[in-house]
């Protein structure tokens, strides 16, 4: 076994350190903490995207990276999009417009979308199917996952998360 | 999936990284992006003892016009170059390459030199580069090597690299006025290889006949494949209707592909015949005819 390696990386705003196998995966890294486990494991073949985080600001497959190379980076996970107790609007437009059915792929999709909106607030169909084309889903056929999107460019052009719904 | 166990090294600067290559030797292998290296250690296809990661290494991502060259950095990721002004309004053969490269996130990790250096006949850029007539800078021991990209792939996963080289920068000659080029590449969806894919760069010359020509072709051989005889057909010619068709079918018959699940050997040189005469007529229209 390789020796371990101390890393420290910023989750969500929070620094989170561990000793790590150089061969431990990204994802499973994230994973490993109390209450980050809403990066899921897909195919564990860089196709599916259930794995996408946002690192240092662009979206990575975190089954297709290891964690040292993750050493002194942010990290923006699924958990960190809720702010203040509130959904924030693609979460609201997932549920809104059902853009999930089982929710395996949902996390993925989540980041890769809001990757999509901070680059382009207002895409078009097209761009956004684009933005989300390293994403798989088995159950909806994007339909409805494309309205969620659609309905939280909306509501963040409107600058309003005040009228969102609560979490709870 | 967990890889096998391997040390991890990470360098801050080339010197560093080829003294750790020469240290480790066959048992090193360089990680850029690892968007194919980490699947195929997952896989354990690939056993290496060392990973050399070349990521925090400064100054090797770039994309800038100097002395006749496009010059694209060792670390450039796809995704750079698909957002470039540049490469999207003078290179639109790159822009066409890196867009239909597996998927956003893979290209925000994914590079150019490593599409090159990993040596698999399915990577896209190898058959634009075998077009653009480009040339791999490497950075070994004893110094640089300039490696024109037609001698750089020698079999399966195998180029010319030597063991402890790293690819510092990518170079294509800046095309002359009335050059246009294109890549067109069929996948079963978003993210797969080509079932085949074909690169076509050419410059016309004052009197509107093809002056210089480059072709190459994406997963049908062992290696990418330089269609060295439809190019010849066509220089000095008009490109017509039966010009093209000519090119095309010399194309296809330049093309060794195997029958896989992507389809059967003769299928893909049928895809080949058909995606050379598409692209070069999108190239013809982008040098403006």
């Amino acid at each position: 076994m390789a020796k371990k390696q101390s890393i420290q990386v910023k989750v969500n705003g929070r620094i989170r350190e561990g000793q790590v196998e150089p061969r431990l995966l990204l994802v499973h890294f994230i994973r490993g903490f109390p209450g980050l486990t809403g990066t899921h494991v897909g195919c564990d073949t860089t196709h599916c995207g259930a794995c996408t985080v946002m690192l240092d600001g662009k979206t990575v497959k975190s089954c297709t990276m290891f964690a040292v190379q993750a050493d002194g980076c942010e990290l923006l996970t699924v958990e960190g999009l809720m702010q203040n107790g509130k959904l924030h609007p693609l979460q609201a437009g997932f549920k809104e417009e059902h853009g999930l059915q089982c929710g395996y792929c949902t996390p993925g999709m989540l980041m890769s979308s809001y990757a999509l909106l901070e680059k382009n607030p207002n895409p078009t169909e097209e761009e956004i199917r684009w933005g989300i084309s390293g994403n798989l889903c088995r159950c909806t056929g994007y339909q409805n996952i494309v309205k969620a999107v659609q309905y939280a460019a909306g509501k963040m052009e409107q600058g309003g998360k005040d009228d969102l719904p609560n979490i709870a | 999936m967990i890889p096998p166990a391997f040390e991890y090294l990470r360098p801050n600067t080339i010197p560093e990284a080829i003294a750790f290559l020469q240290q480790y030797g066959e048992d090193a292998k360089v990680l850029s992006g690892g968007q194919s290296l980490i699947p195929m250690m997952k896989f354990r296809l690939a056993r290496p003892g060392y990973l050399i990661d070349i990521n925090r290494i400064s100054g090797l991502s770039y994309i800038k016009e100097e002395a006749g060259y496009l010059k694209i950095g060792g670390l450039t990721r796809e995704a750079e170059l698909e957002n470039s002004l540049l490469i999207h309004s003078k290179y639109p053969i790159i822009f066409d390459t890196a867009r239909v490269i597996a998927d956003p996130q893979v290209r925000n990790m994914a590079t150019l030199a490593g599409n090159l250096a990993h040596g698999d006949p399915a990577n896209d850029h190898p058959a634009t580069m075998l077009a653009l007539g480009a040339q791999v800078v490497a950075v070994g021991p004893q110094g640089e090597r300039v490696l024109p990209i037609e001698s750089f792939f020698v079999t399966l996963f195998t180029t010319v690299l030597q063991h402890d080289e790293i690819v510092r920068e990518v170079r294509i000659p800046t095309p002359p006025p009335r050059s246009g080029g294109a890549y067109l590449k069929l996948e079963r969806k978003v993210g797969d290889f080509a079932t085949a894919g074909v690169a076509v760069q050419l410059t016309l010359d004052g009197g509107g006949l093809c002056q210089k020509v480059g072709i190459g072709l994406t997963n049908v051989g062992a290696t990418p494949v330089k269609a060295s005889k439809a190019e010849e057909s066509l220089r000095g010619k008009k490109l017509e209707e039966a010009a093209i068709a000519q090119a095309s079918q010399l194309a296809a018959d330049e093309a060794e592909p195997s029958s896989d699940l992507r389809g059967p050997a003769e299928y893909k040189k049928g895809l080949v015949k058909e995606l050379t005469r598409r692209a070069l007529a999108r190239a013809y229209e982008r040098a403006g005819k």
